[in-house]
């Protein structure tokens, strides 16, 4: 490593991503020139500028830099952590944006008024809405927190040297080409697959780069075991480009635009799509997650995890139902009865691993209660594990098809999806930046732990006012579609069940103002941090902190 | 060895633990996607079914791109009040054509799997324009600029064919005649209409926005929604030859 330090030559990496880059930008232009629709152009001059300030940009670091960054310093391994910084950021940046969007779709049902131009119809801000919290906001939770724990629990230092940065910088810009294109219209519909065949492909590339930066760190550890929490991210990984490759293969009607048919057609699509659509939540929103409760919560309690077994039976069971649970979003539908009892079967089976991962979280916390007194953001993290509870034990009763026949098509689902979402992703994620930021840029703490109080407490009365709204709504709408009057017609106009929702829906945006608010407080919370945090002492980088 | 020992092996290789998983995952999808493929009775035995004509493929993508499908469920389910509201309950024959499927998942407005001849043109446009104009309480957005915009009527060549490579059976004459079909389908009184309707049958022939020249894409929006469902004669359909 000693040589690296002294000797500077063009790696492999630099010249390759520059070369590629190179190609790329021309190819762009010629698509921008030629593009048969404008948006289709718009993206194509965004990517063109995008690769050729990665030329740029590889080009100036490689000037600027001495040799590669040594493995190692005094024995201690020499951590990557400025991708992490970014996504980091971004994760917040987007968390905002993505939080912001809800708000205002929300309002926009109570006052419809507020559909005031195309590019801000329900429509289209609506996949912008769950793509920024899913993909912007939680992607870039998981990709730090993976980076982070993936080092610390191997010692060794995050492989690659530009792939990294590559994952990093190319994930957002698979973002900003998503949500730009909703705005304008392009989308192929698949719900939380919207991007067209060429973000698609994009994101491909970066999502196995992803995979291998991970695995060659996981390959070169000093660690004989492979720590849980990297066994959940590497389910996530994997699974997410296998559900991303299934759902959405495509023909482009031109190379030189951005509208393409999607391969499957009718029912096959649509179990294609509910496939992808609830293993998104089960490996994107869940495994992914998890692997964040299996190393925050054990080292913010400073309590080792609860029962290795039992993590065992947890990851297996889990990743081996979820996979099943698709066909519980089309209850009733056209599609075969026997993939719906399948679906209704296999949902009703992963309530047992769902709460044995939960009670894990939970136990965790046994002998270390006391903290969540005095530690807002373990307290954070521990109701996040409460509403995954709560979540997986209503999603398996909503797959019940009994059930189902009223809750779906729906707020209920909208009620469901949001108590996991902002209750057990959102504050998972949330505490997990509480931790992660300090660690990464070398704070001793977070500049205010009263305000991660006030953040808490917000948001937490938001998630109460959001999804209790949802419930009452849904459920009023389903049983107003079914009632009957005494004589046999039936009760309501649907028009009237639209009417009948408006005091939730006024709710609704006032909780979910409190959740933006909340994540505001923090922002700004993690933001003097940074800028006036403390430095830890003796420690010229958080990472030489022992690992678990 | 306890099992948990054995356990052993995914935790100390990476490359085994990611078998492992690759296993784990495929199980379910393969054993519930797969037969969908090949087995006779996922789609019923119907008459009727046909490809959308260019101009109903248009209102289609307009739809699509505006993101009807997220409040708009195309789906009715057989439950009782989904039959008596909305009609016969969907078959997946009528999306066999649909590249990507709109069964939708959620209602924020009614179902429209067969909103096809529920209401007149004039309803749709007004209605399209501005929702509240006809229907005071409701919460749907505004959709007059699809007045201004025209189909693009070059590509609607291309789009059949991208179709036809995916399965749906247009013949060569469809696809050549493409934007001559999308003008003639607006145009009830031109020479082309019964040459359309021989191809496409029970495609409806109207000036649907009611204004002259080519199609826009409110006209193309509104001569899709007025196809809905409408395909399946439900008088020959016979439900016991198709029970799964």
């Amino acid at each position: 490593m000693n040589q690296a330090l002294n000797s500077k030559r063009i790696t492999l990496g630099e010249g390759g991503l520059t070369i590629v880059f190179i190609l790329t930008t021309i190819l762009s232009i010629y698509a921008a020139i030629y593009a048969h629709d404008a948006p289709f152009a718009f993206h194509a001059s965004l990517a063109a500028a995008f690769s050729a300030w990665a030329v740029f940009a590889i080009i100036v670091r490689h000037r600027s830099r001495s040799g590669l960054p040594p493995q190692e310093i005094n024995g201690a391994p020499n951590y990557n952590l400025g991708p992490i910084k970014f996504m980091s950021f971004m994760a917040m940046f987007w968390g905002i944006a993505g939080f912001s969007a809800g708000l205002y779709i929300a309002l926009e049902l109570a006052y419809p008024g507020l559909n005031i131009a195309q590019w801000v119809n329900f429509g289209r801000l609506r996949p912008l809405h769950t793509s920024a919290v899913i993909f912007a906001f939680g992607g870039n939770v998981l990709l730090a927190t993976s980076f982070y724990v993936v080092q610390k629990t191997t010692r060794a230092r995050l492989a690659g040297d530009l792939a990294p940065w590559f994952v990093a910088i190319g994930y957002n810009f698979f973002i900003v080409i998503a949500g730009t294109g909703y705005l304008l219209g392009v989308t192929q519909s698949k719900e939380y697959a919207e991007p067209e065949w060429y973000a698609d492909l994009w994101l491909t590339i970066v999502w196995v780069t992803y995979l291998l930066v991970f695995l060659a760190t996981l390959m070169k550890r000093k660690e004989p075991h492979i720590y849980v929490a990297n066994w959940f991210y590497l389910a996530f990984i994997i699974t997410i480009a296998v559900l991303h490759l299934g759902n959405n293969p495509t023909l482009p009607v031109s190379f030189l635009g951005s509208k393409s048919y999607i391969v499957w057609s009718g029912v096959q699509d649509a179990m294609f799509q509910w496939w992808y659509g609830h293993n998104a939540v089960g490996f994107f929103l869940t495994a992914g997650f998890l692997g964040i409760m299996y190393y925050f919560i054990p080292k913010r309690a400073e309590r080792p995890v609860y029962s290795y077994r039992l993590s065992i039976i947890h990851f297996w069971a889990l990743i081996f139902l979820y996979i099943w649970a698709g066909p519980h979003h089309l209850h009733y539908t056209a599609l075969p009865d026997w993939t719906q009892t399948l679906g209704m079967t296999f949902s009703i089976m992963l309530w047992m691993p769902s709460w044995g991962g939960m009670i894990n979280g939970l136990m965790t916390l046994s002998g270390a209660w006391d903290k969540l007194r005095t530690d807002p953001v373990l307290r954070m993290m521990v109701v996040s594990v409460a509403f995954y509870g709560m979540s997986t034990f209503e999603g398996p009763m909503m797959a019940i098809k009994a059930v189902n026949s009223l809750s779906h098509y729906t707020d209920w689902t909208i009620g469901h999806v949001h108590s996991g979402a902002l209750g057990w992703v959102g504050f998972v994620s949330f505490g997990a930046l509480y931790c992660l930021v300090p660690w990464v840029w070398g704070r001793k703490q977070l500049y205010s732990i009263r305000l991660v109080n006030w953040h808490f407490w917000i948001a937490t009365l938001g998630i109460v006012l959001y999804i209790s709204a949802m419930w009452v709504s849904g459920i009023l709408q389903g049983l107003m579609w079914r009632a009957y009057t005494s004589l046999g017609f039936l009760e309501y106009s649907f028009i009237e069940s639209v009417e009948a929702m408006h005091p939730f829906y006024v709710i609704r945006a006032a909780g979910g103002g409190l959740f933006l608010i909340g994540a505001l407080i923090m922002a700004y919370n993690l933001w003097m941090t940074v800028r006036v945090g403390e430095r830890s002492e003796a420690q010229p980088q958080a990472a030489l902190q022992p690992a678990e | 060895m306890s099992i948990w020992a054995r356990h052993k092996i995914f935790e100390t290789n990476s490359v085994i633990l990611i078998v492992g998983i690759l296993i784990v995952i495929a199980i379910g999808g393969l054993v519930e996607i797969t037969p969908l493929f090949y087995l006779k009775s996922t789609i019923e035995k119907v008459d009727g079914m046909r490809p959308y004509t260019p101009l109903e493929l248009a209102g289609r993508n307009v739809y699509i791109r505006e993101g009807c499908y997220l409040c708009h469920s195309q789906m009715i389910r057989p439950l009782r009040d989904e039959i008596e509201r909305y009609g016969h309950y969907s078959l997946a024959a009528e999306s066999m054509y649909d590249h990507p499927f709109q069964w939708g998942s959620k209602r924020t407005g009614p179902d429209l799997a067969r909103v096809g001849g529920k209401y007149s043109d004039d309803w749709h446009v007004a209605h399209l324009k501005n929702p509240r104009s006809i229907v005071p309480q409701s919460v749907m957005p505004n959709y007059a600029f699809l007045a201004d915009n025209k189909v693009d009527l070059a590509s609607l060549s291309a789009h059949l064919k991208t179709n036809r490579e995916l399965g749906v059976p247009y013949s060569d004459e469809d696809i050549a005649k493409a934007a001559a079909d999308a003008k003639a389908q607006v145009d009830p009184d031109g020479a082309d209409a019964a040459d359309l309707l021989k191809r496409y049958p029970k495609a409806v022939v109207r000036n649907f926005d009611g204004q002259g020249g080519d199609p826009t894409e409110l006209d193309a929006l509104v001569s899709y929604l007025q196809m809905l469902g409408t395909l399946v004669d439900f008088k020959l359909y016979d439900e016991k030859a198709n029970l799964r």
